[in-house]
């Protein structure tokens, strides 16, 4: 089984057309990854679906880097 | 007055992907209908329609571009630059606010809006996704052609049913007249043949359900017609003031010279019996064109081989040409099925060829004459001729009728 972060990093490959090398723990979703509001809400819904996770409007806000996301998916699902 | 004359276009349809193989599809007298494929028919009453073949978005876009897109939108946009690289226009020595957008659909994101729908009543609100509201707006293909090409002039989208496209050309047509703007993107798309568009559709019992032979089912003016079969697809024309594409020394395809466009104002679907408002739109047409009715060669007919309309169009045609005079007529929705909203733009590109190749394309399926369509409707094959004048029309649910003139140059 893939660990979070593959998983992780194909959706959003798949999501916001970025290549996989782009996706690494550090890169933001708006200045790395070139994700805009629609395509956060959108990945926030996909993630939400992938690993089963609630993730509250607040929370989805604090969500800055893909580790950010990680860390949050680990802790909640 | 400023002349306005067409320097580009592009399609996608069910019977070729580009202008190339829909033309020489046309030439070899072929049908775009077969049994659906999108969905199973089976429960329908009609089970075949006029379905675009081996479209891959990602061939023209990357899958962001793509995923933003509703079908609809994707067709226009592929047409879109098809019919941009033919007319080679140098966007870097242009002025971008002076290229405008006007292309049209008849019903818009209906994929989305189904899909969205679904996984609604599924699982509730939470999955209405952030995109369904700029994938279903029918101004989202003028939009994202700006987008991609910069183009800030006047940008608008035209709902009128089946007329949707000949209006946009038109109105894109007295955009560049008037002086608003030198170059227009005008044309229609569509892609509504989902269970909910087909099967409205059917309900109203629009549709042939000659589904035993799918290729013979779109058969205008002939006797035995039984509806119109629905297709999908996009056509895109490049409009252009005559000077500035002399002064870039552009192909020049055609010239687009009259536009007329009036109402039945009688009923929701069915046309006025008299056919009072598609002949007065031919009429104002020519009047605009300033073109005398006896030197107009030849009509792409709306003709979408359903009972009424071929009937009470033939009726408009013979109350407006005399018998001596009448011209050649065809209906290019027998070979490419019914492109509703984007219709009357794959026709516009087929007159132009037409002009182009002293070819007047045929009516396919034509096997038994009515007695009330007793027109030369151009019979199953191609004819060679000359034309000099020739005029498209479109008719729309809602009463709408629109007519188009280009003229050789």
């Amino acid at each position: 089984m893939p660990d979070t972060f593959e998983r992780l990093r194909d959706l959003i490959v798949d999501q916001l057309g970025v290549k996989a090398e782009e996706v690494t723990p550090e890169a933001k979703f708006t200045s790395d990854l070139g994700a805009d509001s629609l395509d956060i809400a959108e990945l926030v819904m996909a993630l939400e679906e992938e690993f089963g996770v609630e993730i509250p409007e607040e929370e989805a806000q604090k969500i800055e880097t893909v580790q950010d996301a990680v860390n949050y998916i680990d802790a909640n699902k | 007055m400023r002349r306005v004359v067409i320097t580009g276009f592009g399609v996608v349809t069910p019977i070729g992907n580009d202008v190339k193989s829909m033309w020489q599809s046309i030439l070899e007298s072929r049908s775009g209908t077969a049994r659906l494929t999108a969905f199973d028919p089976t429960p329908f009453s009609s089970h075949v329609a006029a379905e675009v073949k081996n479209f891959d978005p990602l061939q023209f876009f990357d899958k962001k571009e793509a995923r933003r897109m509703d079908r609809f939108v994707q067709f226009a946009m592929k047409a879109t630059i098809e019919a941009m690289e033919m007319s080679g226009i140098d966007l870097s020595k242009e002025n971008l606010d002076r290229i405008g957008v006007i292309v049209g659909s008849g019903i818009g994101g209906l994929n989305i809006i189904e899909k969205t729908h679904s996984a609604y009543l599924e699982a509730g609100p939470k999955k209405i996704t952030p995109l369904l509201i700029p994938m279903l707006i029918i101004n989202m293909a003028s939009g994202m052609i700006a987008m991609r090409y910069g183009l800030r002039g006047p940008n608008e989208s035209i709902v009128t049913a089946c007329a949707s496209a000949t209006h946009s050309i038109g109105d894109a047509f007295k955009v560049i007249q008037r002086g608003d703007a030198d170059i227009m993107v005008a044309g229609g798309t569509e892609a509504a043949t989902t269970p909910l568009g087909f099967g409205g559709f059917c309900s109203m019992g629009a549709l042939s359900t000659r589904n035993d032979q799918p290729e013979k089912a779109s058969r205008p003016f002939d006797k035995n017609r039984d509806g119109f079969v629905m297709g999908e697809g996009a056509g895109i024309l490049i409009l252009e003031e005559y000077e500035h594409s002399k002064k870039r020394n552009a192909e020049i395809l055609a010239e687009i010279c009259g536009y007329g466009l009036t109402c039945d104002a009688y009923h929701i679907t069915a046309p006025d019996p008299n056919a009072y408002g598609a002949t007065k739109c031919m009429e104002n047409a020519l009047l605009d064109a300033r073109i005398d009715r006896t030197e107009v060669d030849y009509i792409n007919a709306h003709g979408t081989s359903t009972d009424l309309n071929d009937k009470l169009e033939t009726l408009a045609i013979k109350n407006l040409f005399t018998k001596e005079k009448s011209p050649l007529v065809s209906s290019t929705k027998s070979n490419i099925g019914h492109l509703l909203g984007a219709a009357g733009a794959a026709e516009a590109v087929v007159c132009i060829l037409a002009i182009k190749n002293k070819i007047v394309p045929p009516t396919i399926n034509y096997e038994t004459p009515d007695p009330e369509c007793d027109l030369d409707y151009v019979p199953n094959l191609p004819r060679e001729k000359e034309l000099k004048v020739v005029m498209s029309n479109s008719f729309g649910f809602g009463g709408h009728n629109a007519t188009l003139v280009f003229r050789k140059i």
